[in-house]
């Protein structure tokens, strides 16, 4: 059921947005098919009636006041961009 | 004047208190220790000024008599914690040069106590390993050799943190643990290394792995320091909204060396099919010593164990699939682009460039599990089974208080061993993992060495937010191992 073929990891290199060669593609395939059918083993596990754990931490997420608590950091935020100008990142162009 | 990297943290501590020297003595003598043992690769960044200015600012503090609880004390910091102005990789290409504007919370805590970092050590790229042979910045060689001499992996993905704790580059060092990276490391290196309990320390400012499992813990030379460093790295944070509202216990007063009448748990589950002999034995030596000590032992049962790693390579992947979508060569980090690329080429190219191959295949595994038709076949379903391990636990205690296990499968293996096959890498983690998915406490620490004279560590599962019991009954262990051993590839 899981074996992975060229096409599924080249969408799932897009989805992920990492540029993988057509060699790189194969060598994929094969690692993560790996993967797969070595997590395929959960399949077999009765989960009927079981809610999905998605924290341990046994706690109501607190709540904050809405409020300002910081600000006037631009330096701060830009100082590690690769490329900044006028106080702002710089992005390649997307609007035609 | 003895060696002063022989010392422990509590020895260092005690002797600084005395007078017997300055913080910039002991900090001297790190320093001097880490350039000797360059060869090892522990650190990714080495602090010696900053290191220098922080012992002064705490002996001069101390002059006033305002000493804190790791006052003057020179430690390791993984370079997962972002520290403000030190430049902070995750051992990852795409985070090179980085210089984080803010301090995480753990190492504020730690400063504000009065520690003195001295470099930020290496360790798996986003922590994702088992063998500390994915970073960027290089393979940590383990201090320990094996009869051939060869070299060995120090464990990951804290490697450099362990291995510059075991060659006294460091008194102490921090660590993170999302699957085992704390206590793998600790036993492939002879140390002791403790995951606390997840939400006990504060995440914010870590570079963030997988969020519902990443939790940071120390490594040190003996349980009592580890004691020491958790009570300084502990405490709520309200910029992490899963850290916990709980007071912090004192840790070392946990150290009692009284566990009479205690009930110590034997998972059976643990002792799988082709456990190496020595492995099983030192499991056995470590039982006879508690039950020695007036504990009980009690076999238990978890039998959602052989399904563990299986959740845990479905749910941590997700997350961190996740978590590193932020590496977008936008904010921080390295770009790659050329003339006339669109967004979605710099993104690709960037990414391609900046991850290695380890978590380019942990991102594309955990984009798949994710994906639409997939998500609940695989995602969902290790949820589920994540909770059925969780309960497993649940049960186990309660009947004991704690539960003993081997930390790996094996001693330390050799640099290039498991490469090749992911898979095979991950069956490392087979002992560390469950306690993982269920947030509870693990301490690694040495009680034997295997036939090639390489440390083996036993670790101990306690309870949610019981580190206080792990600490004792792990205190006991340590005294009846009376494990002396030191790094057989250091001198010369």
């Amino acid at each position: 059921m899981s074996s992975l073929d060229k096409e599924t990891v080249r969408r799932i290199a897009y989805l992920s947005r990492i540029n993988v060669s057509e060699e790189g593609l194969s060598e994929l395939a094969g690692d993560l098919t790996r993967i797969l059918d070595f997590v395929e083993e959960l399949q077999e596990v009765d989960v009927e009636g079981c809610d999905p754990l998605t924290s341990v931490a046994d706690l109501t997420l607190p709540l904050r006041k809405d409020e300002v608590t910081d600000g006037n950091i631009q330096q701060k935020v830009l100082s590690n961009a690769p490329m900044t100008d006028a106080g702002c990142f710089v992005v390649p162009k997307v609007v035609e | 004047m003895t060696d002063l990297t022989n010392l422990t943290l509590a020895e260092a501590r005690d002797g600084l208190a005395k007078g017997e020297y300055s913080s910039v003595e002991l900090t001297e003598a790190h320093l001097k220790s880490m350039e000797a043992h360059r060869n090892l690769n522990a650190y990714i960044t080495e602090t010696p000024e900053k290191a220098i200015e922080m012992a002064k600012a705490s002996d001069a503090k101390r002059a006033k008599g305002e000493a804190g609880k790791m006052e003057g004390l020179p430690i390791a910091v993984k370079d997962l914690f972002c520290t403000e102005g030190v430049q902070t990789t995750a051992a990852s290409h795409i985070l090179e040069g980085f210089k984080p504007e803010y301090e995480s919370t753990v190492t504020r805590n730690l400063f504000d106590n009065g520690a003195v970092m001295l470099g930020k050590a290496n360790l798996d790229e986003f922590a994702m390993g088992s063998s500390n042979t994915s970073s960027y910045y290089g393979n940590v060689i383990n201090p320990w050799k094996d009869k051939s001499g060869k070299d060995l992996v120090p464990g990951g993905s804290s490697g450099g943190s362990a291995a510059a704790v075991a060659a006294n580059m460091a008194l102490a060092a921090t660590g993170t643990d999302t699957g085992g990276s704390i206590r793998q490391p600790a036993s492939y290196c002879g140390i002791v290394g403790l995951k606390p309990t997840y939400g006990r320390c504060s995440r914010w400012g870590i570079v963030a792995f997988a969020s519902s499992l990443d939790q940071a813990g120390p490594m040190t030379k003996t349980v009592r320091d580890a004691a020491i460093m958790l009570g300084s790295m502990a405490g709520h944070d309200a910029k992490d909204s899963t850290s916990a509202p709980m007071a912090v216990p004192d840790f070392e007063a946990a150290l009692t060396g009284d566990i009479r009448g205690m009930k110590i748990g034997i998972p059976k589950e643990y002792r799988v099919d082709g456990m190496p002999e020595e492995i099983s034995k030192l499991w056995d030596d470590g039982v006879a010593m508690l039950r020695d000590a007036g504990a009980e032992v009690v076999d238990v049962s978890l039998p959602h164990t052989k399904y563990a790693l299986g959740t845990y390579y479905i749910v941590a992947p997700a997350e961190a699939s996740s978590n590193l979508a932020r590496y977008d060569g936008l904010r921080y980090g390295q770009r790659v682009m050329d003339d006339g690329d669109s967004l979605d080429d710099m993104y690709m190219k960037s990414r391609a460039a900046g991850f290695g191959k380890e978590v380019q295949r942990r991102i594309m595994i955990g984009t798949y599990v994710l994906s639409a038709g997939y998500y609940d076949a695989y995602y969902n379903k290790a949820l589920k089974v994540r909770r059925r391990i969780y309960e497993d636990f649940a049960n186990a205690f309660g009947t004991v208080d704690t539960i003993l296990a081997p930390t790996a499968p094996s001693a330390a293996f050799a640099i290039g061993e498991n490469e090749g096959d992911p898979v095979k890498m991950y069956l490392n983690d087979v002992f560390t993992v469950p306690a993982s998915l269920a947030g509870l406490p693990g301490l690694s620490l040495p009680t034997g060495l295997s036939s090639e004279g390489l440390p083996l560590g036993l670790q101990l599962i306690g309870k949610p937010f019981d580190e206080e019991t792990v600490l004792r009954v792990g205190g006991v262990l340590e005294g009846a191992a009376n494990f002396t051993a030191k790094p057989s590839g250091l001198e010369g």
